[in-house]
């Protein structure tokens, strides 16, 4: 069996910061991470292999650096891990990115066929949830997102079960395979690299392809050229003028305060009030 | 892009490619604004009624219809959907009705959305960002090779092009981006439940019914939907459709406090919410957080107390109609943003507080 597990290197939303006066991102010195939603998709991964055995191969679109973040998966126990970068990319949103993975999978594929894509149900810092069913539909594969659960992989049959968190409920799917799969967070915990996988991830060689590596001739389709959206203006939220009205009273005791506040808004939200009377009721 | 060969009838404000283009003649038969109407076990998600009330602005604006997109099988009540989608201010509805459509699958769901769009051409596409809408969307978008923008928090008209202009966080939310969709149609957003404001139902609307066959065959369809298990909801909080809720943050300092929340709550037959350091401390269930990684609220009624009013709480709870805040520290940014204010101790506030609204209540209902 063979899964190919997408992974993005992100900056560590929660360190970062924005300048006061220039309102522009601080990305100095802010820690690029593995998504963390790919890491359930990653564990996921491995935890096929070792039930059912084969390799997993880890890839990821962006620039050069992220491949310690490739290096990273390599320690939980990923078996390659290959960097498909190229100038040619730089502006890409989510359409001509999967457009790149998906090339790039294909590619993959001809050295050992792929039985299954996990791909993070989204990252931290686009949150789009988009990559993945864009890849499904251009290889298409089957799509399962928001999978909380695989009951059972019968690979004879080309089979698998799962549930899939749906609004209000799970549902509990069974397709064929290949497919590509976005796991729910929480759904595993990553394992702790072994000391054996961290030495092999230090000095394991990340393969680096290229847009020809990858296998892609139409450049119309990549980069910014292949992007239909466009970031027009990028802002900081605007503070709210109006502050809160702030109740008080000349006696500065809890009770007046409390009955000129409802007073208000029995006057002045008469609608909620009503509301509220209704419930109470 | 066209621009080299366009008329320069716009002025040369903007840079050329940057909001400034002309649409491909093709791309401009792309009409109307629609909304996909996502439902589940024969209820209707109320996202796909918020998405109509904001869908209703933006046809208004471009001077187009406005269309639910109705999906499902035969034994489903699709009709009724469409009926309330009239009422929340669509006026068409297209509609497929297929057996394969009984449960919600990738497959026959893109299948069905991509024929439509093709088939009558809208220039906007709106889905509520749930785990359905986020599923289709992409995989719709992809199939149509067009522009899909997630997650938005405000969406609104480019008066020079017509185009849609989606606003979203971005970063962790530090951040807001407009992100437009250039030479493509249609123009696909998906936007979280509770972002938008619900619509006033009006029951003497009507609108018309366009109905679209599916031509697919279960056996062509590789998933199968083996079950549905609906979430134990008894007991569990309901944050979200809440209409009054009352929070308290760290301010409550101990958890018997917190009594002092529930008895507020039960005057007004509110949801009881918390900040995050609450739940982490143990004092009430991880369902009743609000902010960032817990819950986005939306109630008519949002009584705040000892919360300081830190960006990754105000984000789930800004959209309330009605803030009342309650804290000892007159500088709390929670005042900033709150309707009402009250700087004071919110031990001693909130049983007098939960006193008079029990008063006032009984009196109002002797009245009504």
């Amino acid at each position: 069996m063979h899964i190919v597990v997408c992974i993005k290197q992100v900056p560590d939303s929660a360190q970062i910061r924005v300048h006061p006066v220039t309102n522009t991102i601080m990305r100095q010195g802010v820690p690029a991470i593995v998504n963390p939603y790919d890491l359930f998709s990653l564990e996921e991964a491995l935890r096929l292999k070792d039930k059912h055995g084969g390799r997993v191969t880890v890839i990821s679109m962006g620039p050069p650096q992220a491949e310690n973040a490739l290096k990273k998966c390599i320690s939980f126990g990923a078996d390659d891990a290959i960097l498909v970068t190229d100038r040619a990319f730089a502006g890409a949103d989510t359409l001509a990115t999967s457009f790149a993975l998906a090339a790039a999978i294909t590619q993959i594929e001809k050295d050992m066929k792929v039985d299954m894509v996990f791909a993070g149900k989204q990252t931290i810092d686009g949150d789009t949830a988009q990559v993945g069913p864009g890849i499904a539909k251009r290889l298409d594969m089957q799509l399962l997102t928001y999978v909380s659960q695989i009951d059972a992989l019968d690979l004879d049959k080309n089979e698998i079960q799962v549930q899939r968190r749906a609004e209000g409920g799970v549902q509990v799917l069974k397709t064929r395979l290949p497919c590509l799969i976005t796991m729910l967070e929480g759904s595993n915990e990553m394992r702790f690299a072994t000391m054996e996988n961290m030495f092999r991830a230090a000095r394991y060689p990340v393969k680096t392809w290229n847009k020809d590596a990858a296998g892609i001739e139409d450049v119309s389709k990549i980069g910014l050229k292949g992007s239909p959206t466009l970031v027009s203006k990028v802002f900081a939220p605007k503070p709210k003028t109006v502050k809160a009205e702030i109740i008080d009273t000349e006696s500065h005791e809890p009770r007046d305060i409390a009955l000129t506040l409802v007073g208000k808004l029995f006057t002045q939200h008469p609608k909620l009030c009503d509301s509220i009377i209704r419930r109470a009721a | 892009m066209s621009d080299a060969t366009a008329p320069s009838e716009a002025p040369a404000k903007k840079p050329a490619g940057r909001g400034n283009f002309e649409l491909d003649e093709r791309l401009k038969a792309y009409k109307g604004v629609w909304v996909f109407i996502e439902h589940e076990r024969g209820e209707v998600h109320p996202v796909s009624w918020e998405l109509l009330g904001e869908g209703r602005k933006l046809a208004d604006r471009l001077g187009v219809e406005l269309s639910g997109v109705v999906m499902g099988s035969p034994g489903l009540p699709t009709r009724r959907f469409c009926e309330e989608a009239f009422f929340h201010g669509a006026n068409s509805c297209y509609l497929i009705e297929d057996t394969v459509l009984a449960n919600y699958r990738n497959e026959s769901f893109t299948k069905g959305l991509t024929d439509l769009v093709n088939a009558y051409q809208p220039e906007i596409l709106l889905l509520g960002a749930t785990t359905q809408g986020r599923d289709l969307a992409g995989s719709v978008a992809t199939t149509l090779q067009t522009g899909l923008t997630a997650d938005c928090t405000e969406l609104n008209i480019d008066p020079d092009n017509r185009g849609l202009a989606a606003t979203r966080p971005t970063f962790g939310g530090s951040l807001l981006c407009t992100i437009i969709t250039k030479n493509y149609r249609p123009q696909m957003a998906t936007i979280r439940p509770r972002v938008m404001s619900m619509p006033e139902r009006d029951s003497t609307r009507t609108g018309r019914i366009i109905e679209h066959p599916l031509n697919m065959i279960e056996s062509s369809i590789i998933t199968k939907v083996l079950e549905y298990i609906p979430d134990d909801t008894r007991d569990k909080p309901q944050l979200p459709f809440a209409d009054i809720i009352v929070s308290g943050g760290r301010g409550m300092k101990r958890p018997e406090n917190f009594q002092l929340i529930w008895d507020l709550a039960q005057v007004l037959g509110a949801e009881v919410g918390a900040t995050r350091p609450i739940i982490q401390a143990g004092w009430v269930e991880a369902e009743r957080q609000v902010g960032q990684s817990g819950k986005t609220v939306r109630p008519k009624l949002y009584i705040a107390a000892g919360i300081s009013g830190a960006i990754q709480h105000r984000v789930g709870m800004e959209g309330s109609d009605v803030i009342i805040a309650i804290n000892n520290d007159p500088n709390a940014p929670i005042f900033d943003f709150a309707t009402y204010g009250i700087v004071g101790n919110a031990m001693t506030i909130l049983p007098v507080l939960t006193d008079i609204f029990r008063q006032k209540l009984a009196t109002a209902r002797l009245a009504g």
